[in-house]
């Protein structure tokens, strides 16, 4: 995989994701001290973000490369008008590889397009973020053992949800039967469900998290935020009907785990943290080593 | 029987012809016609035996070629082109739907990187049977054609 870009999950196949998540597993057994020593990163991070952007650096520091760039565009040449293309055409003379947060979409693969470096998209928008779905993958693989035959309920906001989109797209490689739980207007959007159909990939849409805890191996969660509802009782009144607790939780089977791509607000209760359930901050922590097999490989010393 | 033109005819160029209704403007635009420095004639609403009623353009010196003239079959499917040398047709063609439509249309997400870059736009044909989408490659968005 070296020198390529990583912009959006579609465009990894099963055999690299499998590639992906095996190098990752090795990176979180045996910490590679020396492997990307005098390697630069650019961390270029058009809109904030803490736990995408540390755990990159953290990643590339730990793996003994260097790390410069910027938190927020306003220290930058973008300010005084400099298009993305120049910035990052720029910044690749730099560095040996670009990771890219930009509040627009398909601002990776324009950035891609303006320098011959690897460049990893860290989330465009409300398109993608390929380095949240390996990491959920891998999270998966992890807990439950396998990626194959597993029975997954993503609940929250389907229709807006990024993490939710990318992880069904790729989880469409693997024999899953899907639960989409969610209010009827945050319902997962009719076009990824017509490609659920064309790949033969069971689902059925929910109302309450009751209805499926006990048939799901992993129970995904997402935000529901406020401001998608132009009607506040309704909110009120939904926003219960997502709440993980320990009294749904021992409804679930034994091998059930819960991920959130976090930050979490009310959607998970901090008494879950402490069970066997809660797999959410193990989630967070493998976005390291997945972020660390991506940066070795793209950097071709893998 | 002689033929009489609704749209006179021309000495060297092209002409698109089976273009829907509604649709000669649009292409006029996606083919960037207006701005020709030569004549262009446009027909709108003319009498067609196969199609009840068509648009027809012609173009005086510039010679469409297969590649340009498929850019536009998503708007004139049924589109006949045919390039004329000295009055004479030299050649005519259908189009077929391309891979990929770059340039002519813009994005119709509104937070896509293309319209606040100065960024060539490029869509990947999608076809579901009889139903035709378009993806952008950038915001990765699919569009009904209908939309631009």
């Amino acid at each position: 995989m070296k020198g390529k870009d990583i912009l959006s999950v579609k465009e990894i196949d099963k055999a690299q994701i499998l590639q992906i998540l095996a190098v990752a597993q090795k990176m979180k057994q045996k910490p590679a001290e020396a492997l990307l020593k005098g390697k630069v990163m650019a961390s270029c991070f058009f809109e904030p973000s803490t736990r995408t952007r540390l755990s990159f650096e953290s990643a590339m520091k730990r793996l003994g490369g260097e790390v410069i760039g910027f938190s927020e565009p306003k220290a930058t040449a973008v300010q005084k008008g400099e298009s993305l293309h120049d910035s990052i055409k720029v910044v690749g003379l730099y560095s040996d590889v670009v990771v890219i947060r930009h509040p627009l979409e398909g601002a990776a693969r324009e950035a891609a397009e303006a320098t011959q470096k690897p460049v990893i998209n860290a989330g465009d928008g409300a398109n993608e973020h390929p380095t949240q779905t390996l990491l959920d993958l891998f999270s998966i693989q992890e807990c439950q053992g396998t990626l194959e035959g597993l029975h997954i309920a993503l609940a929250g906001d389907l229709l807006y949800g990024r993490a939710m989109h990318s992880l069904v797209h790729a989880l469409c490689h693997f024999k899953t039967r899907l639960y989409f739980v969610s209010p009827q207007a945050l319902a997962m959007p009719d076009a990824i469900c017509a490609q659920l159909r064309q790949h033969g990939v069971p689902f059925s849409c929910h109302a309450t998290l009751d209805e499926v805890i006990d048939k799901c191996d992993i129970l995904y969660m997402g935000r529901i935020q406020k401001e998608r509802f132009t009607n506040p009782e309704l909110y009120e009144r939904v926003k219960d009907l997502y709440k993980v607790d320990l009294n749904l939780l021992s409804k679930g089977k034994k091998n059930l785990r819960v991920l959130h791509p976090l930050p979490r607000l009310q959607e998970i209760e901090r008494a879950v943290d402490a069970t066997k359930y809660a797999y959410y901050f193990s989630q967070a922590e493998n976005g390291l080593y997945v972020r660390q097999a991506l940066l070795a490989m793209l950097l071709g010393v893998l | 029987m002689k033929k009489i033109l609704s749209v006179a005819a021309i000495e060297n160029g092209t002409v698109i012809d089976h273009i829907p209704v509604g649709m000669g403007l649009q292409i006029v635009k996606l083919l960037g016609l207006a701005k020709h420095q030569k004549k262009v004639t446009l027909g709108l609403n003319l009498p067609s035996q196969s199609m009840g009623f068509k648009d027809l353009i012609k173009v005086e010196e510039r010679r469409i070629s297969k590649e340009e003239a498929d850019q536009i079959a998503l708007f004139a499917p049924q589109a006949k082109i045919s390039i004329i040398a000295d009055f004479q047709l030299e050649k005519k063609f259908t189009v077929s739907l391309p891979k990929t439509i770059t340039k002519i249309l813009d994005c119709p997400n509104g937070r896509c990187i293309t319209n606040h870059e100065r960024v060539t736009t490029r869509f990947w044909v999608d076809c579901f049977g009889k139903n035709v989408s378009l993806r952008c490659s950038y915001c990765e968005k699919s569009f009904d054609h209908a939309a631009n």
